[in-house]
């Protein structure tokens, strides 16, 4: 009879984690059977997708020559609202900072995106829930989000803000409406708000008195007629049909288009939302270039671009895309000191560790910034979160005009597409940037696949 | 009394006018002719001056409103006084659908009916219908008052919040989370001046009054699907 019985030191199967079943996926489905809730969490896709470091900058050669360090002129200024508006906003650099909602936000937290981007000679924006003195007052220029939950909005505010950006979507959750839960509705809050306190507030998904972009365009029409057709109009999308929503955007009147990818912060949606919805921003840029570049409109409508933005080789790849700006949320939070390690006693208290912190809908934010708690309010001094803000967005501009430079361009603006190389396959054919050590993407016109 | 004739001077010329009157303006009577169904007429006013509209409006007419009253003699398109502050607007004939939405104070008063939508996300207006209401009316309303002396169509309310309604003929029906409720005095007394403002030739008695359940408030897993 044969003996099955492993005897001392013959080799066995070691266990094997299943790539599909992994231990995150398992301990979701507990998590899901013990509480009958799916999860929900601020902060932007955390899985890797094709991103901007699948591209590459090819830099000068015998064919290009570059720009002298730091001492040639490199122009950072960008113009937004050239279209239609009669004052059109001039910054100073392409990095502007993206809408985050008074009530996700604190207010200290809103002034100090405000103090940082003025410092900076750039925009920062409203969001859901309204506009705050503070915000105001501390912002040089102030765009003021038109969403569908209109909470806080007022003609005073519109006519007070520096451009109007209508949110049609967010790369976080194109499709959904927002969400934010009881325990950060403070006072203030709710009245802003108009809501009782201390109940979830959920923002909704569609505006309430226009539906499709025919519509669209007289709401856009009625906006402008309120503010003398002043101010330029942004239209806010989510990456998710870049090439029409860009078209349908221009078609309804937009001064701006601002496109965000699915990497992009929000302040809570479910967790399955977040990362199975929208297309990462690489995949968008190009698509709505197309669209503009069709219609005639590249340049003549701004685009700005958003969605995991981190630095100056990020803003300058957005740009040789074909961008005319950038949008950052999570970087700047994190300059005022989100996910900060200092905290990390306070991180290891709920469950978490700086960098994976992302309960923000909670309101216990260890750094202060997402919460409506006045104790951890007062961890973030708005005036030294503005300073770093300000250092940040000026090291992202250096890092994008080194590039540039390197590229022999004397305005950001200058970058384009025959700067980059891509480094997968996907990147290739999401940007037809050709294949590094090629001259080729998928799909290029003549070739066979 | 100024007249402004839309069809020939054009919107931006009456919307620019509009604007420009001062708080103690003693040109406070407007008459706009030749309307046309235009868009966005007398959109963002911020006076206390009387408009008159001699005609049918498309979409907006009096968006976003404060002070002024505006009277339309005719129908209006979707969305009149959509997000109004204070003032009035009074519409002669019917409203398409969306009227009074994101509304924050003032009246609106409808003398004939409304469509769907009606007072969507209101936040305080108070919106008065002589006839009756479409579908999903006061839907996530927020705050404020709906008084219909008609009938309301289908999802009456639907995840509303704290507006009251009041409905004195029937509702298709109720939406989530909104249920009758008792009128108590204090409600047919809020009634009786809405009525009157309204011009409304109704009996506070013959009203029921609509309003949150107050279920949804907190996210409970049981209650989104
Ligand atoms: C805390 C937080 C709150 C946000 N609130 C809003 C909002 O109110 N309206 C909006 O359009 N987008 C909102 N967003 C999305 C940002 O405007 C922006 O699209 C996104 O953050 C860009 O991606 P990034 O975070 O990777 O830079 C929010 C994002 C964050 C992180």
């Amino acid at each position: 009879m044969k003996d099955d019985t492993p005897s001392a030191g013959t080799p066995r199967t070691v266990p094997v984690q299943s790539e599909t079943w992994s231990n995150q996926v398992n301990a979701e489905i507990r998590r899901a059977a013990a509480t009958g809730i799916y999860d929900i969490r601020g902060g932007g896709a955390k899985r890797k997708v094709p991103h901007f470091d699948d591209l590459l900058f090819l830099g000068a050669s015998i064919s290009r020559y570059p720009l002298e360090g730091y001492r040639e002129k490199c122009e950072t200024s960008v113009t937004l609202g050239t279209r239609f508006a009669k004052k059109p906003i001039e910054l100073k650099i392409p990095v502007t900072i993206a809408g985050m909602s008074f009530g996700a936000l604190s207010g200290p937290a809103k002034e100090a995106l405000g103090r940082g981007a003025t410092l900076a000679g750039t925009s920062t924006t409203t969001g859901d829930g309204g506009m705050t003195p503070e915000e105001r007052g501390h912002s040089d220029k102030l765009v003021y989000q038109y969403l569908p939950s209109r909470y806080g909005m007022n003609p005073d505010d519109l006519r007070r803000a520096d451009a109007i950006e209508i949110v049609v979507g967010q790369g976080a959750k194109p499709g959904g409406g927002g969400m934010l839960l009881g325990q950060k509705i403070s006072d203030r809050v709710a009245e802003m708000r108009n809501l009782p306190k201390g109940i979830d507030q959920r923002s909704a998904c569609r505006h309430p008195d226009w539906t499709g972009p025919d519509d669209l365009e007289i709401k856009i029409l009625e906006l402008r007629e309120i503010t003398a057709w002043e101010k330029p109009i942004y239209i806010k999308v989510g990456g998710a049909r870049p090439y029409f929503d860009t078209t349908l955007a221009v078609k309804a009147g937009a001064d701006v288009v601002v496109l965000d990818g699915m990497q992009g912060g929000t302040a809570a949606t479910q967790d399955v939302f977040i990362e199975h919805v929208g297309q990462p921003i690489l995949a968008c840029i190009r698509e709505a270039v197309r669209a503009l570049e069709d219609l005639d409109m590249h340049r003549e409508v701004q685009l700005i671009v958003s969605g995991g933005i981190r630095h100056g080789a990020d803003v300058a790849k957005c740009m040789a895309l074909g961008a005319d700006a950038v949008a950052i949320g999570t970087g700047a939070l994190i300059a005022l000191g989100d996910n900060d390690p200092r905290w990390e006693g306070d991180y290891q208290k709920l469950g978490t560790t700086a960098g994976a912190y992302d309960d923000w809908h909670e309101g216990n934010d260890p750094a202060g910034i997402t919460t409506q708690n006045p104790d951890l309010m007062a961890r973030l001094d708005p005036l030294e979160g503005g300073r770093r803000l300000n250092n940040y967005l000026k090291v992202m501009t250096l890092e994008a005009q080194t590039i540039a430079r390197a590229c022999g361009k004397n305005h950001l603006h200058n970058l384009e597409p025959e700067d980059l190389c891509a480094l997968t396959m996907e990147a290739a054919a999401m940007t037809h940037i050709p294949l590094a050590g090629t001259d080729w993407y998928p799909g290029k016109p003549g070739s066979t696949f | 009394m100024q007249t402004y004739d839309l069809e020939a001077d054009g919107l931006r010329g009456l919307n620019a006018s509009l604007h420009a009157q001062a708080q103690d303006t003693n040109q406070t009577a407007w008459e706009i002719v030749n309307p046309k169904g235009s868009h966005a007429i007398a959109v963002g006013l911020d006076a206390p001056i009387e408009v008159s509209v001699k005609g049918s409006t498309g979409y907006y007419c009096a968006g976003m409103n404060k002070q002024a009253t505006i009277h339309v003699f005719g129908s209006a398109g979707p969305g009149v006084a959509e997000n109004m502050m204070s003032g009035t607007v009074i519409v002669e004939g019917d409203a398409s659908q969306c009227a009074g939405a994101t509304g924050n104070g003032g009246t609106l008063i409808i003398k004939g009916n409304a469509s769907s939508r009606c007072g969507i996300s209101m936040k305080g207006i108070d919106i008065i219908v002589h006839g009756s209401i479409g579908h999903m009316s006061a839907f996530m309303a927020q705050s404020g008052n709906l008084v219909v002396c008609g009938d309301a169509g289908e999802a009456l309310g639907d995840s509303l919040y704290e507006a009251r309604l009041f409905v004195r003929g029937s509702v298709k029906s109720l939406g989530a989370d909104c249920v009758e409720k008792e009128m108590r005095p204090e409600h047919l007394t809020l009634l009786a001046e809405l009525l009157d403002r309204g011009g409304c030739d109704a009996k506070p008695e013959d009203f029921k009054r609509y309003g949150s359940a107050r279920q949804l408030y907190n996210f409970n897993i049981d209650n989104a699907y």
